[in-house]
């Protein structure tokens, strides 16, 4: 959060603030636009907002501590980030995590990129002025709320991923709910493409607004969706699988119209394949098997072992009040969150606290293409602009 | 798995020490990952160099960090994360600053996206760009006093607190 270096209004230009209350900004993202009539001339975006400084939190618990933490970053990707710092963490481990939770991982983190693309999409619609499409995606994400609680008792913080496996036994019942959740999703994407897609007032607010070239997206370092639809797949679980995505089958959605159309156009399409991956998940997860990996000292050991074993009961002591140490050393691991690259560095320097832990947050990173995608437009684009960029500001800020 | 890492990180490393062989002062490989260090004077050229080769191709920086090992000297180190599309490779360049000189050049004319995460280094870590075409704060506010994730800042900060919750810091003198 700085003071923006106001562009000074000429007689021709004059400057506008844009939020950090305004309700396209999807949080408190502070815009200062120089206007010449309704043609942006110049965007300064201003950050900061809310920071709360989650790395320096985060340096001062110990490494399964911190999880809470992740979650609290991207709100509307949790699992996706208790993911990428699980496993960073067994990265810096050397720990394997059993099949049946990187199934579980992978189905539930699918089920959040569905639930992420969902209020994009209706936040994005209402930005633009449809209102009912709001309603709707609003009516399936609550759908994929339940499953969270049904898994983690939680609907957002779920802190479901846990260093070496996962926090609890699939509940019973899991899957006769996203069984009726994949039933019931496909035709429901089809009736948002309907109300949407061909609209002629969607496609005259979205189509040729804020291009991007490959090349300047590239340079800009942005990635994920915003990046796919300027015609380059750069895909983490293609390029770089990780939790087994090499095991499941499904396409990478791109287009190259690079523009706002061609960003809602990729992210629908990811919906479809995110439901093709949580059903290949669903088939995939076996109904017995551990879901944590067997290593005494860092990974909790089960309940039922604690009332009979002395070991396991040391070591359940031990994680929770010294926490375990890995190896001086640094990891990076980046993974794809609805938004793009979300990365996540550790280092350690042998003790029980991570030395440093840090977010590659793909919404601040994207925001940065903003004054390129704007400027040069009209001031009503400024929102369908900042709407296909999908920030977080949660995220943004850290 | 391991080998085919290796072996490419042989190979990366081999070519930049056949263009320039000051540029790689060490190589470190863990978990698969090879993280070269380069030399402060030589990180600009070196990273553009991994971006122009024909053969190592990393045209995407993804993420620029920082790590303090406070009371260790050089203290900083600043991390650069590449990425090579075509050929699905990742590097982590690394250089090492002494606290009391914690300036770099900017890799902002190499990747127009570096501008943001170096912004953020230097709000949170006082590294110096020079070079960098607008190095302001970025997420704190302006008139912020130090760097709050650097190891010798307090995570409570230094506001007064009841002394009964935490222990009372002294701000340093520096």
């Amino acid at each position: 959060m700085t003071t923006v270096e106001t562009p000074i209004g000429t007689a021709k230009t004059m400057v506008l603030n844009m939020g950090p209350q305004h309700p396209s900004t999807h949080g408190v993202l502070r815009i200062a636009l120089e206007l010449d009539g309704e043609t942006v001339v110049k965007a300064v975006p201003d950050l900061g907002y809310l920071h709360t400084g989650i790395e320096k939190s985060c340096e001062d618990k110990t490494y399964s501590q911190a999880i809470t933490l992740t979650d609290r970053m991207d709100y509307l990707n949790p699992l996706g980030n208790n993911l990428v710092y699980c496993l960073a963490v067994e990265k810096l481990l050397g720990l394997e995590v059993p099949k049946r939770a990187q199934y579980v991982r992978v189905m539930l983190v699918e089920l959040q990129r569905i639930s992420s693309h969902l209020v994009w999409l209706g936040t994005h619609a209402i930005d633009l002025g449809a209102m009912s499409v709001f309603l709707y995606c609003f009516r399936e994400r609550e759908e994929i709320l339940k499953i969270f609680e049904l898994f983690a008792g939680q609907r957002m913080m779920t802190s479901y991923f846990r260093i070496g496996g996962l926090a609890l036994e699939p509940p019973a019942g899991w899957r006769a709910a996203i069984d009726k959740f994949l039933k019931m999703m496909p035709s429901r994407v089809d009736d948002y493409e309907t109300l949407l897609t061909k609209n002629r007032i969607w496609m005259g607010r979205t189509q040729g607004i804020g291009y991007i070239s490959t090349e300047d997206a590239v340079a800009l370092s942005m990635t994920g969706p915003t990046l796919r639809a300027s015609g380059l797949a750069y895909d983490n679980r293609k390029l770089f699988p990780y939790s087994s995505y090499e095991e499941f089958e499904f396409d990478v959605p791109t287009r190259t119209d690079s523009d706002c159309f061609g960003r809602y156009m990729v992210r629908v399409a990811e919906m479809r394949e995110s439901l093709k991956i949580v059903r290949q998940a669903f088939d995939k997860i076996a109904d017995q098997g551990p879901i944590r990996s067997e290593a005494p000292g860092i990974v909790p050991p089960a309940r039922e072992k604690m009332k009979t074993e002395m070991e396991a009961l040391i070591y359940h002591f031990k994680i929770f009040t010294e926490g375990f140490a890995p190896p001086p050393g640094e990891a990076f691991v980046a993974v794809e969150s609805p938004r793009g690259e979300l990365g996540c560095f550790v280092a350690s320097d042998g003790s029980a606290k991570p030395l440093r832990v840090h977010f590659r947050s793909p919404s601040f990173i994207n925001l940065q293409a903003l004054p390129k995608l704007t400027e040069g437009q009209l001031i009503s684009d400024v929102v369908a602009c900042i709407g296909t960029i999908d920030i977080v500001l949660g995220e943004v800020d850290r | 798995m391991s080998e085919n890492t290796s072996q490419n990180a042989n190979f990366v490393v081999e070519h930049l020490r056949a263009w320039n062989g000051r540029a790689v002062a060490e190589v470190i490989e863990f978990r698969g990952e090879t993280t070269i260090v380069v030399p402060r004077e030589l990180l600009r050229e070196t990273a553009a160099r991994c971006r122009e080769d024909q053969e190592l191709q990393y045209n995407l920086l993804t993420d620029a960090t920082c790590v303090d090992r406070y009371p260790m000297e050089p203290r900083f180190e600043v991390n650069y994360h590449l990425v090579s599309i075509p050929r699905r490779d990742r590097l982590r360049l690394k250089t090492k600053l002494s606290g009391s000189d914690p300036v770099v050049d900017t890799l902002a004319p190499v990747w127009p996206g570096a501008g943001w995460l170096e912004r953020e280094i230097f709000d949170l870590f006082g590294i110096q760009f020079t070079g960098h075409p607008d190095l302001r704060r970025i997420l704190l506010p302006d008139d912020w006093e130090g760097h709050p994730l650097r190891r010798d800042y307090p995570t409570q900060g230094f506001r007064d607190v009841p002394s009964t919750y935490i222990p009372a810091f002294r701000k340093p003198t520096v």
